[in-house]
Parts: C-alpha cells; structure tokens; sequence
C-alpha cells in the first residue's frame, strides 16, 4: 500500500455558490491521503454532494483549487481526471448489458480486445458476479446492480474512487452487508475512496476519516472513534451517535481540563470545557446515553443529580431509560440488559452520575 | 383449508359450497360489466363514424355493381361469348340492345357511360349516342350489324372486353387502375404507357416527401426536445408554449402564412433581394411547389417530433452522461454511446407518428403544393369530390391504408410497438 501520509487530493480555499448570493461550500480546505477513505457526511443541503461534484468535475468551483496527483483539476474537464465514480442510482447503462457497461470505460481508452476481456472478467469475479456479464442491469437486484456499478468504477483502475450514496436505495440488511463489502474492497485494493452519506453509522462502519458537513462547513474531520468520542461541537455531538443535551453558563473555569458549568434550571456540573469561551459564556453540555451511571456509589462521581425514569423502552439488548433530570425530561439513559436492571419502574426516582471527561462542554 | 395443496385447489369450494372458480367469476364479472358500459359509448361511436365507414370504402374498391345493375341481360349473357378473339355471339348483342333500351327509358344511361367511360375514355358517347339511336329500331334482322353500323366502337373487340370486365360485380379493376396497371385486348394485365402512368410516380413522391418531412422534423426536433428536456424548468417551460404555438393555431392560418413568407413578391424573398444575394429577376420559387410543402408541412409536423422525444429524454436520468463523461468519455462520444441510444423509442415513435400522418397529409399540399407538390391524398380527393370515381379514391385510399399498417408492422418487428413511447 502507498504511503498514508502522501496526499492524492488537495482543496484550498474552495467555494461555491449556485446563485451568486449564497455560498453552498464555504472556504473548504482537506487534504486526502492516498490510499485513504474518507467520508464526508452530513444532513441534505449542507454542501457534502457539491464537494464531490467538485472533485468529479460537474461542478466549477466558484473560488479556490481542487488538486489531485500535485495537478491543479479546475479547467480538467471529467473524462480527463480520471476519476471513478458510483452514483446514487448506480446509472448503469440500460441499452448495454453488464458486460458492456463495464467494458465501456476500457473502450474509450481504447484497450486492446484481449486486455478489455480480461479486465472485465476479473472486474467481475472481483465482486461475485462472473457470470452476470450477459444480463441487462434492469434484470439484476439492487445489490447486484450496486455491485456492477463499483465494478465498473474500479475496472479501469483509477486513481481515485468517489461513491455518491451508493447504498441508499438497499434495504438495511443489504446496505450493512455492503458497507463491510466496500470496506474489504477497499482494504485489499488499497484504492482512495471519497464517499458521501448522510447516514452515521454507515460513516463510522466504513471510514478512515469522516469530514462532517453542516452549512457549507466542515464541522469537524477526525476518525470515526475520535468523533464519536471527542465531538468538538454540538452539531456533531448531535448528530453522530445519541446525545443528551444540557444548556448552561461557564461559572469557573478550573484548569485547562474542568470547569464548572451552572445549568438553567439551577444545578452545577463539573465538565471538561471542550469549545467554550471565557467564564460567564453560554455553553451546551453534551453527554452520550451510555456513559450515564444509574445509581453511581456515593462520592465516586463528582457529578450526581436526583432523576425520575419517565419511560422505558425495551430494545433487547438494552432499555432506553428517558429521566427527567436537571430541567431536562428528554434525557437517556442506555441501561445495559444485564441482571439487575428489572429495579428501575417507570415514575420510580434515581441518582444519575457521570464523569468530568465524559461530559463536554460545547459551543452553545 | 390450511392443509389445501395445489391439486386440491380444483374442487376449492366456498363456505357455502360454491366452487371457488364460480364464485370468482361472479365477483368478478360485475366489474367487467361495469368497465364495458364504460367504454360502450366510445365503441358505438368508432364503430359508426370510424370502423364501418373504412369498411365500406374498402368493400367499395372492389366492388362495383353499376353494370351487373343496369345492364342485367348483358351480364348474364355474357359467359356465352367463349371464343374471345372474336366477338361475342349475337345473343349478347341482343341482350345489349334490350339493356340499352331500358337504361334509355329509366334515364340510367348516364350512369353506365360514366363508369365504362373511366375503364376506357371515349366510350360515354359511344353509349349515350347509339343509346339515342336505339329507340326507334324494332328487331332488326341481326343487332350485332344494326349496332356495328351506328357506331363502329360496338365493332371493337376492346369495347366488348371492357363491358365484360365490369360485369363482374367484385374485380380488381380499381387496384389496377391505382398502380398504373390494365388489361390488354388478350385480357393480360401490362402497365398502361409510360405518358398515362400517373399514380405510381404520386405514391413514390408522397413516399418520399413523407421522408423528408420526418428527417427534417427530427432534425430540427431533436436539439429543441434535449433542451426541452435537461434545461431548468422555467427556461423549460417558456420553450414548450412556443412548441406548442404552433398546435393552437388553425391549421389554415399556419399554411397561407407560408404563403406570405415563402411567396416569389413574399418576405424571405424581398429580404434576400433586398440583402442582395439575389437579383431582383431571379427571385426563387419557395411555394406552390415541393419545397413549399416540404417547408410548411415540416413546421405543421414539428410538434408530433418534439412532444415524443422530450417524454423519452425527460426520463432519461442526466446521471447517465455524467457517469459515461466519469468512466472516460468525451461529451460527444458519451452523448452518442449513452444518451442517444436511449432516446431511440422516441425518435421511432415520433418518426411514425409525422411519417404517418405527412403520408395522408391533404390541406398543406392542397393550398401549397402547386403541381409538383401534390401528394396522394390530393388525388384521393380530387376522385370523391371532381371526378367522382369513389371505386378508384377507394383503391388508393386501400392501397394508404395497407402501407401504413405493414410500416407499423415492421416497426413492430424491429423495435417492438411497446417500446413505442408518445407521452
């Protein structure tokens, strides 16, 4: 495999604007590394399609440079990038049947008969559908359609691999079982993989990277633990994994790894102050379900509050326990579905308790 | 009823003991019923303003009974004349001169020297003149010499041939007529000399200016429908109302329009003189010609092209060129490999569609065509409405309709009418 730490694709300074009014990117700037899989995630509307757009060549950039190989791409027209892409649809050929459309790309390369024959065959074998080759893509399932599509982005061997939603129209068990299938191909060929997906946890089985898209912005560009464990802010506290929310003021600041936070509804909390300005500031605290204690022994946790369970939701593996706590009522809590847990009964009072690093405090 | 395995589902009965198959049908038939009322009334309608009308033009073609009506005694004496190098036996000349005395009385002449007169032009005075002569003659010694004395024609083998023809109430005469074909003096069917020949060369013309129109229509028609169909909707929508313009307009209006744009003292020819391309002399001839009915049946045509194509293009998804231009192909070659296949059910379906409807089109070569521009359909009418030869407007509307349907059959074949897609 190449070097990590060499860079295949570079954007600086990139915008882009439809109308002349409003920037849909905003000052984009990533670097990827070859060999890398990044996923650029993010809710519909927040610039994450246009990026790739961008990198695919159906988009100019309004302001800034798209690189690739050290090459600038902005005056590139797509056919010369070199660039396999998977659309959302799989935009399979209709009039050619699996063969052909796989064989296309070679064709306008124009390879040889012999070499054009080869590669589509192993292109094939590659994804389990060796002896498809004489079917039209409308007589294939989804997952068999998905599968010609990635073939036919790989069979030509490009540089870069950009898949636009390629799983969104699979039923989930499909789109699971694809995901680590993609993952594989990814991992056997060492190919850069530019993905795009407005689903986390697709995000999180697939990538090396995610960038999280909100409002034109990356939000933050880390490794799936790193963002699920770390969020920097509350967007992405929101929106990758559950998250119980809890909104206050910073009343001290102590050190560089606590600070103490007194909420609205009056209670004090010791968080780690993660993206906050300076005392007195509004802050979001952010605390995910499962790092929540159900009640901690006394003194252990500096932080533990009286709750009432609202509600229990039984979801086999574990039971969603919704409390009102500290003014708020739509707080979770995972209690894991092991012996013990038969104790809590809806309108029943607890303790909760959490950790200083485990509750981060946020931009507001 | 949950151990029923497949043979048992035959002898499946209801809860109250009906067969099941009887009892589907029951439920079932009530909605048929309901769909046939339906649609009855449009059935009633076609049957008497569409289906029975064609059938009696059709039966018309090759039916005649004018002779075998108005001439009885002739039409029954004639299979005694065997031998047909000679005349026919007196006998037939008798029965002849008792038919022509009839239609003489009943006034029916006129009728019977029209329609021999279209077989063979010159015989209508022949008949009505001897026919004048006959009434005062009363049993001559021999017919056959009184009628070959009062007019040489009865002394033709030709005349007498013709006669026959037309006694048999169902010929072909009408479909000979129609291609340029008849029968010779020995009864053998030639084509009638080049100077007379005149149907054959009007179906080859209208073949090919319904060509034409067609390639023209989609040559304009296909770059309107793509943008038609992948620019923005509002752009979109403003190039639709000025597509569909044309379609609210009379028809009429839209061809002498032509007349006054493509007329020789016309715009277009007063702006190339006045742009000095041409001299004031040699203006050119852009109406009551081909051209003319070309240009104006290609506007006329257009949408039947456009509306076809753009329903095609507008499901073909744009991600289809993107993914060709990201496999490696140029704009072009992605155009020609990806896009343009797929846009074949519309160019098929509006290429039959203008074809079709240029091939009978009758107003816009009628008002524009001048002599070359005449199509079939010209000629169709000129024989129901002038000539009033229905047998023969008939047999070349017959001989339309059959080239219309093995065209449609031969795009079946070919392309398959279900991917025929107008809209």
């Amino acid at each position: 495999m190449a070097n990590k730490n060499d860079v295949l694709v570079r954007f600086t300074d990139v915008q882009k604007s439809y109308d002349g009014e409003t920037l849909v990117v905003k000052n984009l700037n990533i670097d990827i590394s070859r060999g890398e899989f990044l996923t650029l995630l993010g809710p519909s509307g927040s610039g994450k399609t246009t990026t790739l757009m961008m990198l695919a060549g159906f988009e100019t950039p309004t302001h800034g440079d798209v690189e690739l190989s050290g090459r600038r791409l902005n005056n590139v027209p797509p056919h010369k990038r070199d660039i396999g892409m998977v659309f959302q649809n799989y935009a399979l050929f209709p009039h050619m049947t699996v063969y052909e459309n796989l064989a296309f790309p070679l064709q306008v390369r124009k390879k040889s008969k012999s070499e054009t024959e080869e590669r589509v065959k192993r292109a094939l074998d590659m994804v389990q559908l060796g002896s498809f080759g004489n079917r039209r893509p409308a007589q294939l399932s989804g997952g068999q359609q998905q599968r010609v599509a990635l073939a036919r982005a790989l069979v030509f061997e490009p540089t870069l691999v950009l898949m636009d939603e390629p799983l969104g129209a699979l039923d989930k068990q499909l789109r699971e079982h694809m995901q680590l299938e993609i993952k594989h191909l990814h991992e056997q060929l060492g190919i850069t993989v530019v993905y795009v997906t407005h689903d986390q946890s697709e995000a999180l089985t697939m990538s090396d990277r995610i960038a999280v898209f909100n409002d034109g912005v990356i939000q933050q560009l880390a490794t799936p633990s790193d963002l699920y464990e770390r969020p920097e802010n509350a967007f992405v506290a929101q929106f990758i994994g559950e998250n119980n929310k809890l909104s206050g003021k910073v009343s001290r600041l102590n050190g560089a790894n606590a600070c103490t936070v007194t909420l609205d509804s009056g209670g004090e909390v010791e968080a780690l102050p993660v993206n906050v300005g300076g005392e007195g500031s509004a802050t979001t605290l952010s605390l995910r379900p499962e790092r929540v204690l159900i009640d901690p022994p006394e003194g252990t946790l500096p932080n533990i509050f009286d709750a009432k369970v609202e509600e229990l939701i039984y979801l086999g593996d574990h039971i969603r326990t919704r409390c009102s706590v500290a003014g708020s009522d739509d707080f979770v809590v995972k209690v894991p579905n092991a012996q013990g847990h038969s104790r809590l009964q809806e309108g029943s009072q607890v303790k909760l308790g959490w950790a200083v690093e485990d509750c981060r405090a946020l931009d507001p | 009823m949950a151990q029923a395995t497949v043979d048992e589902l035959q002898g499946l009965t209801t809860a109250d003991g009906t067969p099941l198959r009887q009892a589907l049908h029951r439920a079932e038939r009530r909605a048929k019923v309901r769909a046939f009322l339906l649609v009855a009334p449009l059935l009633v309608f076609l049957t008497v303003t569409f289906i029975y009308p064609i059938a009696q033009m059709l039966f018309r073609s090759v039916h005649d009974a004018t002779i075998v009506e108005l001439l009885p005694r002739t039409a029954e004496a004639f299979p005694a004349w065997e031998d047909r190098t000679q005349l026919p036996p007196e006998s037939v000349f008798a029965a002849f001169a008792a038919d022509l005395k009839e239609t003489r009385e009943n006034r029916t002449i006129g009728q019977v020297a029209t329609r021999v007169n279209f077989e063979e032009g010159g015989l209508r005075s022949t008949f009505t003149r001897t026919a004048r002569h006959i009434d005062d003659v009363e049993d001559p010694p021999s017919w056959r010499d009184w009628l070959i004395e009062d007019n040489a024609d009865w002394g033709k083998l030709d005349t007498w041939a013709v006669l026959e023809r037309l006694s048999h109430p169902i010929n072909a005469l009408q479909y000979l007529a129609a291609v340029d074909l008849e029968y010779n003096t020995q009864g053998e069917v030639v084509a009638v000399p080049p100077e007379r020949q005149i149907y054959v060369p009007i179906f080859v013309r209208t073949l090919w200016m319904s060509l034409l129109v067609t390639g023209m229509t989609l040559l304009l028609g296909y770059p309107i429908a793509y943008f038609l169909a992948t620019l923005p909707l509002r752009t979109s929508n403003l190039l639709m109302i000025m597509v569909l313009l044309p379609f609210w307009t009379s028809l009429l209006v839209r061809t002498t329009s032509w007349i006054v744009i493509l007329g020789t003292e016309g715009v277009l020819n007063d702006i190339l003189v006045w742009a000095g391309i041409l001299s004031d002399e040699g203006r050119i001839q852009l109406i009551y010609n081909q051209t003319g009915t070309v240009i104006a049946m290609t506007q006329i045509l257009l949408p039947f092209m456009v509306l076809p194509l753009y329903s095609v293009m507008k499901t073909i998804s744009p991600s289809y060129m993107r993914a060709a231009m990201s496999l490696g192909a140029p704009r072009f070659l992605a155009f020609w490999r990806v896009y343009a296949p797929n846009t074949l059910p519309g160019v098929g379906a509006g290429a039959l569609l203008v074809f079709i409807l240029s091939i009978g089109y009758y107003i816009t070569p009628a008002l524009v065509g001048g002599r070359t521009g005449q199509m079939i359909s010209n000629f169709i009418a000129f024989h129901m409405q002038s000539s009033l030869n229905w047998g023969l407007a008939a047999a070349l509307g017959g001989i339309l309709l059959a080239g219309v349907l093995i065209l449609y059959a031969l795009y079946n074949r070919l392309v398959g009418v279900e991917k025929l897609s107008l809209g």
